[in-house]
């Protein structure tokens, strides 16, 4: 199980430890050093170390590298993978070394709590909360005037109940849900335009603040079109699998309550064309670059947060282009090029023109490079999912209800 | 005020010290150089002054003052630096009173407790302290604390702590006792057998939260205890979805493990076995044939896991996921794995870390099932931002999967990868293409071919990796690739990676026969660039020289000469060796033996080709999912999953050893419910017997307690004089016919008066005082005694209680409220006397082997495992009756009949259950017994397994499975023996589609609310007299319909709520009383079956007599 944790700084800095079992000396970390040095990008740093008395697992999660060594292990890797990741997201939002480096004691005293001997203990965010509540500036402020402490004193009812992710108690005076339809589409587009591949991610994140025990029932106008889906714990699968009707008692405040997944290709609506001519000149180390971008199937609504990024070849010093529309920057240590369009106007196409200059003498590249795209759409499920009703059962009062749905580009890529 | 002033000046200071000092830290910790001496020194000398300091803020008075210094300490503890000199002034706060406070001093002490063992001895006594305090928290992080101090001389207090935890009534307590006998393990492995003890204690538990840990504590500590796990198999299965996350994740590897041990394999060729069977349905002098072509017939339990577990296929923790996706690979037949697929898929959304496990395991199921993933085949398309593991693992899956069919379409998406600015991933590529290649002879040309055009890629890895490829792939079929040579020979000037100018070397050599004109040409370049090479190209050029020499030695004598002469005074060793070799074997002189005459045969011997295949080959040794797997190499403390057993182990190892098996989700074993149903009479006598003599010497009463007739709920006058009855002779009871009707009555009474009871006692808090009052107040009627000690009557208890409610209960209530009634009633005992009561002989109403169940059973009472509001429960009256199926007349001699089971059906959700009973009435044996595989209607039928003989006047008893559909539509089928055939229909009544499910009034209240309009029918009847009282309404209602009892706030209302089988829609029946009349409203969305269920409970209820 899980021995020791480590955090590591993307510079190198080992900025935090807990142990849970005997102490095990940082030096062990010296296996995971010479690792990142060969791996060159801190993606390539493989999840696996293997030294001779333990294994490393290495979790890179926004410029942090979250390390764990652990003796014995007869669980699967995903296991350990998971409790991580749940415990910085879910507690601090955000979660980056300056939040860590300010919180020590409390992430520490987390780290305490959540696990124990290395096994999970308390992993539902809301009873961490309970057990140590999350520092404000507002509480803080109460908490010297008044000498009252941090820490819970009595065991957080989720604790023991059968429904563990919701607290006991919760009171509201404006009882209000919140739904977001949120989705993701994951395309490759080939040379020509045509779709390679193409899937949608889609997750309804929830924000529920209503009083008491209030059970749910969230119904579909189009039940059928999802076929993969994954449920928060509060779900009750039965019903889903009977009458197509997600009932929960809803953990208090945001979560995620469903993510689903269409595969069905043909059901994928591509928003966005790009009409992209990348060369590079046998002679003159220089290239020409001509990118416009156009909406395609985009069910009458604007495209907005258009960006357009270009993993240039190495070889590309500096680009001189010229934008209808937006900005563009062009970072020649990460070679990374960025068009920031913005909003998209059918009337008068955005377009990126210019020429690129290549260092002399290094022979021309071989392989375009591709194009990533970020868009989002608004009031629009791409898909076509629909939330037909939200009732309300076992509670009196009538709370304020909303859906919003947003598309928005996952790994959109375009090959050149 | 001074002293005050005086620290927080030190703190000024020290905040710019310890500034330093991280400036300090930082700078030693860049990679390679962590603790440099000089470092560490300066650090000693600035750790020690700041440690006075906070030692001075931990003796004061003022807790904030201590609260601060610690916080520091702890921030000290998490950057790693050493706080240990610390530990006296810090352990004396462990008392503490601020819990904040106290907690931080936990963390400390778990931190350095182990390095100052006999100072952390000061602290023990505190914990012992608190391990008794009456907050569960305070209760569970003392022990968590005192297990974490890793100093061996506690270990006997640490055994006690968790002896005693074990047995706490908060189940978080006993989940932490769980995870402390991992700690004492570790700590000590001598005490394992007493560990084991408290392993087996806890197994037993049925609270979701502790399921997870003791499982854990088992895999650590005796994973070979296998029979640790045999009676809680069950149990584990039913509680697996409200398990926590991390605890389902323990429990099903466990469980695979187990299952693997346990079942048959259900891989055997489905489809040779329909032949087989028929053929051994023929000749019956080979019985061993008969046995060897049985149909395999999945064991329940197996099914059960399978069933349990598919729904958190589901879940949205990852692990969770992929734990269900390896136990359905090692454990599932093979044509259900497919389900697996579409969330193993999904799961590649997540982090890379999460992809790299999941791709790694795809990888090693697609070699062995292409099938499951090639429609997701474009799920594993790469793209250029994945990091280079996670490309190259989607290559090996996409070369995995690769067939006939679809290699155009890879290949297609190959060629976009071999221009990726990624080399490393080009060349895997390359290496994936030439795999393709090998694998399916159709493309191989077209692969050659290709990979021959990146020859002239201007990369050289690129380059170098085709050449490395293109000579595996000539090595299969050379003579046809002449040309192919050549122009490799051509480019082999401009090509400088050693790799692929060995390669070609080789293959030139290898196949000088084919270009005999360009390898002597090639071989006089090389001789002039000899000493430039790298080693390998240079043994390359060694063997060519030797190969051309056997071949070709007029033109090459001299060339080869030269190379040899070069190679001796080579500086390599290896390069000196071969050439002294290659010397002595080809060049003939006077001492050279028999060898050089078999040269030739030597160097050009056929070589077998290479086989490409994919590095996942050999993977599927280890479990999936498992860190092994991963490394690809046996990990510490990995647990080898066993083969399938040849012959399946007894089943009944996993039978309980209660009346009625836990109903709430699953289904109870096949014969064991027969058991109980079948036997039922006999069994309470029995019950009642060992009550007897267990309590031999007790007075009458208390026996009557343990007693099924007590549950009576006749008037309390009555019941001693049942007791009496029942006491006096057992003979004359199961005689008399009146006696035994009345207990038909009373058995049906008693759940649902249970269900009344538990009720109740949630509301009233139950400690005994209030259990006096309650007595007292309820006197003279039915529900005191129903405290039934009979075991099915507390684990109904036990299930319908909520943990809600756990705090109020003290521990010894459910074992002590029945003789505090009792007593209280007749003997006036104090209460303070319950103190010496001793619970164990009194609440044994059965066989003292079965104690420690009840036991256990009653220590669990108070958590629900489920916590839906519509739980499915066991049904409240069973009939007895059975219906003709088939009667002997015209069955031949064979005759059949059914009844319903209403338990829920374990071969299918949705099907009802029924049992049957066929008997032969003639004088020869029957053979072969079974349903006829065609099925006249449309319903889905199991069939049970076909009896094989069935002796003259002899009888045997089978169960099956039919999906009526919600339609009281007769399910028509053939009932086959040996030689004749016999068409049957069962017509089921509409209250056996139903299945009970328990509901709070409310609840109740608020779907009835929900099903009006068209899903409500409802009628009017005058009561006949008799039946207007309570029991009779539920007993009448009950025995027509399948359904649950819902325990009514009102006099006159009674509500019963059940499901229909296969849908699962909600029934509603209520009945209202209003003298002389009653309304019954039944709603459900299924009108029709509402509407017939309303005429029938109409006759019953106007019908008067029993």
């Amino acid at each position: 199980m899980i021995h020791s944790l480590f955090l590591i700084s993307n510079a190198g800095d080992l900025f935090l430890e807990k142990h849970w079992k005997s102490v095990i000396s940082r030096s062990v970390c010296d296996y995971f050093f010479e690792a990142r040095e060969k791996a060159v990008e801190p993606d390539n740093v493989p999840p696996v170390i293997r030294t001779p008395h333990h294994y490393l697992i290495n979790i890179y999660r926004e410029k942090i590298f979250f390390k764990l060594m652990f003796l014995f292990s007869k669980l699967g890797v995903c296991f350990i993978v998971d409790v991580l990741y749940r415990m910085c997201a879910d507690y601090f939002g955000e979660c980056s070394e300056t939040t860590i480096k300010d919180n020590v004691v409390i992430v520490y005293e987390l780290l305490e709590e959540m696990l124990d001997n290395g096994f999970p203990l308390a992993t539902e965010s809301n009873i961490l909360k309970e057990l140590i509540r999350p520092p404000t500036i507002l509480r803080s402020m109460v908490n010297t005037i008044t000498g009252s402490s941090n820490v819970g004193e009595t065991l957080p009812t989720g604790q023991l109940s059968t429904i563990p992710w919701r607290r006991a108690g919760v009171k509201y005076t404006n009882n209000e849900a919140y739904f977001d339809v949120v989705e993701e589409i994951d395309a490759i587009l080939d040379k020509s335009g045509t779709t390679v591949f193409a899937e949608i991610q889609g997750v309804i994140d929830a924000c529920v603040k209503l009083s008491g025990m209030p059970d749910l029932t969230l119904s579909f106008m189009n039940p059928r079109l999802l076929d993969d889906v994954s449920f928060h714990p509060c779900v009750r699968y039965k019903r889903w699998e009977s009458e197509r009707v997600i009932a929960f008692i809803p953990p208090d405040g945001n979560f995620q309550l469903m993510s689903y997944h269409i595969s069905a290709q043909n059901l994928v609506a591509i928003p966005v064309y790009v009409k992209q001519n990348i060369s590079f000149f046998e002679t003159g180390s220089s290239g020409r670059l001509d990118i416009t971008v156009g909406p395609k199937q985009t069910m009458g609504k604007t495209l907005e947060c258009l960006v357009v990024t270009v993993h240039m070849p190495k070889v590309v010093l500096s680009a001189n282009l010229s934008a209808t529309q937006g900005t563009y920057n062009y970072d020649p240590v990460t070679k990374i090029l960025v068009w920031d369009i913005g909003k998209l106007n059918p009337q008068k196409l955005p377009n990126l023109k210019g020429s690129l200059s290549l260092q002399s003498g290094a022979p021309k590249p071989e392989e375009n490079p591709s194009l990533n795209i970020d868009l989002k759409i608004q009031q629009l499920a791409i898909s076509g999912l629909k939330v037909n009703r939200l009732d309300v059962y076992g509670e009196k009062y009538k709370p304020f209800k909303g859906v919003k749905y947003v598309t928005k580009a996952g790994k959109f890529q375009v090959r050149t | 005020m001074l002293g005050m002033s005086a620290n927080s000046v030190s703190y000024n200071e020290q905040g710019s010290v310890e500034s330093g000092v991280d400036a300090a830290q930082e700078n030693s910790s860049i990679p390679g150089s962590i603790s440099s001496g000089g470092a560490a020194s300066s650090l000693f000398s600035a750790d020690y002054k700041k440690n006075e300091d906070l030692k001075e803020m931990l003796e004061s008075n003022k807790e904030s003052l201590k609260l601060e210094a610690m916080k520091r300490i702890v921030g000290l503890i998490a950057k790693g630096k050493n706080a240990s000199e610390l530990f006296p002034a810090v352990v004396k706060n462990v008392a503490s009173k601020n819990i904040e406070l106290k907690k931080l001093v936990y963390v400390y002490l778990v931190r350095y407790a182990e390095e100052q063992q006999d100072l952390a001895l000061l602290s023990i006594s505190t914990f012992q302290r608190a391990l008794k305090d009456p907050n569960q928290l305070i209760r569970a992080s003392a022990l968590r604390v005192l297990s974490s101090i890793r100093v061996p001389i506690i270990v006997p207090i640490m055994m006690l702590a968790i002896k005693e935890a074990a047995t706490d009534l908060s189940p978080y307590v006993r989940k932490t006792a769980a995870h402390a006998i991992q700690k004492l393990y570790s700590l000590d492995p001598d005490q394992k057998e007493h560990l084991i003890e408290v392993i087996e204690k806890l197994l037993k538990d049925k609270s979701t939260l502790v399921a997870g840990s003791v499982v854990m504590a088992f895999e650590e500590v005796c994973p070979d205890r296998i029979d640790l796990i045999h009676k809680n198999y069950r149990k584990l299965c039913n509680l697996l979805v409200d398990v926590e996350e991390w605890g389902q994740v323990v429990i099903i590897h466990m469980l695979t493990r187990y299952a693997r041990t346990q079942f048959v394999s259900p891989w055997r060729e489905d489809a040779v076995f329909d032949e087989n069977s028929a053929k051994a349905f023929y000749d019956s002098e080979e019985e061993r044939r008969v046995d060897q072509s049985k149909p395999y017939i999945m064991d329940p339990d197996h099914r059960l896991l399978l069933r349990n577990t598919k729904p958190l296929l589901q879940s949205r923790n990852t692990a969770v996921v992929m734990a269900v996706s390896q136990l359905y690979w090692h454990l599932a037949p093979k044509h259900e794995l497919s389900i697996i697929t579409k969330s193993l898929v999904r799961l590649l959304r997540s982090h890379r870390e999460v992809q790299y496990i999941v791709l790694q395991n795809i990888a090693t199921m697609s070699i062995q099932r292409k099938g499951m993933f090639e429609p997701f085949m474009k799920s594993f398309y790469v793209r250029s931002t994945d990091a280079t593991h996670i490309k190259t693992l989607k290559l090996e899956i996409l070369t995995n999967l690769a067939n006939e069919a679809n290699i155009s379409t890879i290949l297609r998406e190959f060629q976009t990868y071999v221009k990726s600015q990624d080399k490393a991933f080009a060349a895997a590529t390359i290496q994936a293409i030439g795999c393709c290649a090998t694998n399916i002879s159709e493309v191989t040309d077209t692969c050659l071919n290709g990979l021959v055009l990146l020859l002239s890629n201007r990369d050289e890895t690129v380059v170098a990796e085709s050449v490395v490829v293109i000579k595996k792939l000539l090595q299969t079929q050379p003579s046809q690739h002449s040309d192919i040579i050549k122009h490799m020979a051509k480019l082999f000037d401009n090509i400088t990676v050693p790799m692929a100018r060995a390669s070609i070397l080789w293959l030139m050599g290898e196949y000088c026969e084919h270009v005999p004109k360009i390898a002597p040409d090639v071989l006089r370049k090389m001789a002039k660039t000899f000493t430039d090479e790298e080693d390998i190209v240079k043994l390359q050029i060694v063997n060519l020289a030797a190969k051309l020499y056997l071949t070709n030695s007029k033109q090459t004598k001299l060339l080869t000469q030269y190379i040899l002469n070069l190679g001796k005074y080579d500086q390599n060793y290896d390069i000196r060796d071969r050439t002294r070799f290659i010397r002595q074997l080809i060049v003939p002189n006077e001492k050279s033996g028999a060898l050089s005459k078999y040269a030739r045969r030597i160097l050009m011997a056929p070589k077998p080709a290479p086989v490409l295949q994919s590095a996942f080959k050999d993977r599927d040794r280890f479990q999936l999912g498992t860190l092994s797997h991963t490394l690809n190499s046996q990990a510490s403390g990995y647990l080898e999953l066993s083969d399938w057993p040849a012959v399946a182990p007894d089943q009944s190892v996993r039978n309980v050893e209660v009346v009625e098996p836990v109903k709430e989700t699953g289904a109870p074993a096949l014969s064991k419910s027969k058991h109980a149903k079948s036997n039922e009479k006999f069994y309470s006598d029995s019950e009642e017997e060992d009550g007897e003599e267990e309590e031999g010497s007790n007075s009458e009463d208390s026996s009557s307690s343990s007693s099924e007739e007590s549950v009576s709920e006749s008037e309390s006058e009555e019941n001693s004089d049942d007791s009496n009855k029942s006491s006096s002779s057992q003979s004359e009871k199961s005689s008399s016919e009146s006696d035994s009707e009345k207990k038909k009555t009373l058995k049906n009474k008693k759940p649902q008066q249970q269900k009344l009871d538990s009720k109740d006692r949630k509301q009233k808090n139950g400690n005994a005082v209030k259990v006096e009052s309650r007595s007292e107040s309820e006197s003279g009627s039915e529900s005191s005694s129903s405290e039934s000690s009979s075991e099915s009557g507390s684990e109904l208890d036990s299930d319908s209680d909520s943990g809600t409610d756990q705090k109020k209960n003290t521990k010894p209530k459910p074992v002590q409220s029945k003789p505090v009634i009792k007593k209280v009633e007749k003997k006036e005992v104090s209460l303070l006397d319950l103190d010496d009561f001793s619970p164990v002989p009194v609440t044994t109403p059965k066989s003292s082997i079965l104690s420690p169940n009840l036991l256990s059973d009653l220590q669990g009472l108070l958590i629900s495992p489920t916590a839906s509001a519509l739980q499915a429960s066991s049904p409240v009256f069973v009939p007895e009756t059975s219906h003709e199926l088939l009667h002997r007349m015209t069955g031949k001699g064979l005759s059949a009949q059914y009844r319903f089971t209403r338990q829920p059906c374990i071969y299918g959700n949705s099907m009802v259950s029924l049992q049957l009973t066929l008997s032969n009435s003639t004088d020869q044996a029957l053979e072969n017994i079974h349903i006829s595989e065609k099925s006249s209607t449309g319903q889905n039928i199991h069939r049970f397994n076909a009896i094989e003989r069935l002796e003259p006047q002899a009888s045997v008893t089978v169960s099956m499975g039919v999906d009526f559909n919600d339609s009281t539509q007769a399910a028509n089928f053939q009932l086959c023996t040996k030689e004749d055939e016999f068409s049957v229909s069962i017509q089921p009544a509409v209250g056996e589609l139903l299945l009970p499910i328990t509901m709070s009034e409310a609840d109740f209240t608020k779907e009835q609310g929900k099903l009006v309009g068209m899903n409500e029918s409802s009628a009017t009847i005058t009561m006949t007299p008799e039946n207007v009282s309570s029991q009779s309404v539920n007993r009448k209602v009950v025995s027509v319909a399948n359904l649950g009892v819902i325990p009514s706030g009102q006099e006159n209302i009674y509500r019963f709520s059940g499901k229909t089988v296969s849908s699962g829609s909600l029934v509603l029946v209520s009945v209202v009383l209003k003298d002389p009349d009653a309304v019954i409203t039944i709603n459900t969305e299924k009108t029709v079956m509402g509407s017939m269920l309303l005429r029938q409970v109409k006759t019953a209820l106007t019908n008067s007599g029993p």
